[in-house]
């Protein structure tokens, strides 16, 4: 008994930890700036493609997915200064510019790096409880999932950093005013939000295949986690990926991954139908 | 100034000869093959062998004299793994360029989006990839191995070797849908049991549940059938939760190398039965596998579905020479002979008359803890004997359907 509950528990973790990681970049990124970034899957390729990069240089694991991060973060702050800052009057031409630079990425990747690089392997460590074994890495992404939570907290909560960012993002024009370095802020903002998004390519690294559309597999779970959960990453995101891995995992050990995947796209629908606004409406509205 | 003049005209003449011949040969034109494979997208990393076999075959065909003294145009264009493309791009290739043979696809999703358009055509359509079996359909050639050459040796195999209880991972599309079927029926003959079915969305990356579900069911071995790089993250998260089992497939190794893409031991214990993989050590093979590397010496790995390309250009020179026509009518007629044969790197492969298949050298190949290959079992050539059976016979009919075992011909 003890051991279904257990798989229980670890199922929903990782579904909780694949969607938080792979949708907190994207939600920074738009809930601040109003940017939807649609390169977001080529920034988690990034940080895939360096950590083993690195690793296969020699570079210990851990150092490696951080590297990786600050890589892909280093990577976004240029590119907002080079792209996306000249659109932040026209959201609509931002995704455009925004896609078009990710299939520029991938193509680029493609035809540099080749089609497919060898994996690097996932950390050795499994445990059995019952009939079932795990691995212990899964248990170290929702770890990670858990520490990206609580460092964006303090971060936008705690910092004067976060305040500033926090006043930028509910009124740019009189944050700038009272003598907020908006255009800074911004760039950090997207520095933060592609960096986290190399992270999750980082963590996910030695668990996947290395294909230069390997963000792909993360865009559709990122883009729906961040549209129910509306502007707001706390607030938001969170939840809705408690939401949606409960859906999800229930689904997927009774019915398998189909209807785990239809079911979880079906509950989208309903949500964005009643909640317009995202789960944050709700959650922010009862905060105040 | 008389002898100036003479040296003028004979150096005219030798000028106009050149042009003659010239001439000549431009009215011989090239023979267009037209090439549909993924080198870009999801697939890329299997489309590229692909297109790399094409080349490298044209390259030697056009070395040594052409087809019927006719040199070869390959025009390539990449679909990029989407359906909507290779319909564009089959009709691009068949109406504007005209094009005398049309070869490529690689999911059965992408052939049986083409085949209606071939069909309209008189143009011949070489498939070359191993597949789920069925097509019925004389504008086709299959280069690949059938469910009767994989399946129905390999099944047996892994239920005599490691038990009756098998579980399934299959792609959720019809490659998947109907290899399942195949290897349902196969059990139920053996009396084993199926205890357990999983289809997985293309693009799924994540199997934690999956490896669950696996381990809930106890089964003896795997049938893993799962296509795609997102899909293979299988292996790797398998192996990382220990689950430990045997596995059997058939588009592993040979096809998707898994076993060079991820670090070992995440394919161990995985087996395959294949027609072609480049830990083939014969002297035809080993000449073939170093003209290959000498043109493309970066490629991974040499996978069946590159071999097979490879073959099909020179399957398409044999049939056009002994037709001594490109129609796909003359092509047929020799087809119906029975004598349609190469000498490919595997050994003689010939199609067969009823279902225009091909014969392959099927061996049973197994992958060891440090991903090393070893022949497990050989069992010579066999024949795609299962539509012939049912009553497909494309000498007399055409049919222009795909048959699984649950949907067969209707008996008129």
């Amino acid at each position: 008994m003890s051991a279904e509950l257990f798989s229980l528990f670890y199922q929903f973790a990782d579904v909780f930890a694949f969607l938080i990681l792979s949708a907190a970049g994207l939600a920074i990124v738009f809930g601040m700036m109003g940017v939807i970034n649609m390169a977001h899957g080529e920034f988690i390729m990034c940080g895939a493609y360096v950590t083993v990069g690195l690793v296969n240089l020699g570079v210990p694991l851990p150092i490696a997915q951080i590297l990786a991060a600050l890589t892909a973060g280093i990577i976004g702050m240029i590119v907002e200064l080079l792209i996306v800052r000249r659109f932040y009057k026209r959201p609509l031409d931002s995704l455009l510019a925004t896609w078009g630079l990710s299939l520029i990425v991938t193509q680029s990747m493609l035809l540099i790096v080749g089609s497919a690089v060898r994996g690097i392997g996932t950390p050795e460590g499994s445990f059995a409880i019952g009939g079932y074994t795990f691995s212990t890495y899964r248990l170290v992404l929702f770890g990670c999932a858990v520490a990206v939570l609580a460092g964006l907290y303090i971060i936008f909560m705690k910092t004067r950093f976060g305040v500033i960012a926090r006043a930028t993002m509910q009124n740019a024009a009189m944050a700038k005013a009272l003598g907020a370095r908006t255009g800074r802020i911004y760039s950090i903002s997207f520095g933060i939000g592609t960096a986290l998004a190399g992270l999750c390519g980082a963590l996910y690294a030695p668990t996947m295949t290395l294909i230069p559309t390997m963000g792909a597999t993360f865009v559709v779970e990122s883009f729906v986690t961040v549209v129910i959960g509306g502007a707001n990453v706390l607030l938001g995101t969170a939840p809705a990926a408690v939401f949606l891995a409960m859906i999800r995992m229930a689904l997927n050990a009774s019915y398998g991954q189909i209807i785990g995947q239809i079911g979880m796209l079906f509950a989208v629908i309903l949500i964005i139908r009643v909640l317009p606004e995202g789960l944050s409406s709700v959650l922010v509205r009862r905060g105040r | 100034m008389n002898s100036g003049r003479i040296f003028g005209m004979a150096l005219l003449g030798a000028v106009l000869g050149t042009a003659a011949i010239g001439a000549a040969q431009a009215a011989d034109p090239p023979l267009k093959v037209g090439l549909l494979e993924d080198v870009s997208g999801d697939l890329a990393f299997m489309g590229m062998p692909k297109l790399h076999g094409s080349q490298l075959a044209v390259e030697e065909i056009n070395k040594s004299g052409g087809i019927l003294g006719r040199q070869i145009e390959l025009i390539h264009l990449d679909p990029q793994g989407d359906n909507a493309r290779y319909q564009e791009f089959g009709r691009r290739l068949l109406n504007r360029d005209k094009v005398d043979v049309l070869i490529g696809g690689i999911t059965s999703a992408s052939r049986e989006a083409l085949r209606p358009i071939v069909d309209r055509t008189s143009t011949p359509y070489f498939y070359t990839n191993q597949y789920e079996g069925g097509v019925c359909d004389a504008s086709m050639v299959s280069m690949g191995a059938v469910p009767e050459q994989q399946f129905s040796t390999l099944i047996p195999w892994m239920v005599q070797k490691f038990g009756k209880k098998v579980y399934v991972i299959a792609a959720d599309y019809n490659f998947g849908q109907i290899s399942a079927e195949w290897n349902r029926k196969i059990m139920k003959d053996l009396g084993g049991e199926v205890v357990g079915e999983e289809f997985i969305p293309l693009g799924v990356s994540q199997f934690a549940q999956t490896i669950q579900n696996i381990q809930k069911a106890k089964p003896d071995w795997l049938l893993t059938i799962n296509v795609g790089a997102a899909q293979d993250s299988f292996f790797e998260q398998a192996a990382a939760a220990n689950l430990n089992l045997p596995m059997g497939s058939s588009i592993k190794v040979m096809l998707g190398f898994e076993h060079k893409r991820f670090k070992p031991p995440a394919l161990n214990n995985m087996h395959a039965t294949a027609n072609w993989f480049e830990e083939i050590d014969t002297p035809e093979a080993n000449d073939f596998k170093k003209r290959w590397h000498a043109k493309f010496p970066d490629e991974l790995y040499i996978n069946d579905m590159g071999y097979n390309a490879y073959n099909a250009l020179y399957m398409y020179k044999a049939l056009v020479e002994k037709a001594k026509s490109t129609k796909l009518e003359d092509m047929r007629k020799v087809i119906a002979t029975g004598d349609a044969c190469i000498d490919a790197p595997e050994g003689k492969v010939c199609i067969d008359p009823k279902s225009q298949h091909t014969s392959h050298r099927m061996r049973l190949i197994s992958v060891g803890p440090k991903h090393e290959v070893t022949v497990e079992k050989d069992y010579g050539t066999i024949q795609p004997y299962w539509l012939g059976e049912i009553g497909c016979d494309l000498t007399k009919k055409n049919d222009k359907d795909q048959y699984t075992p649950s949907h067969l011909p209707s008996k008129s």
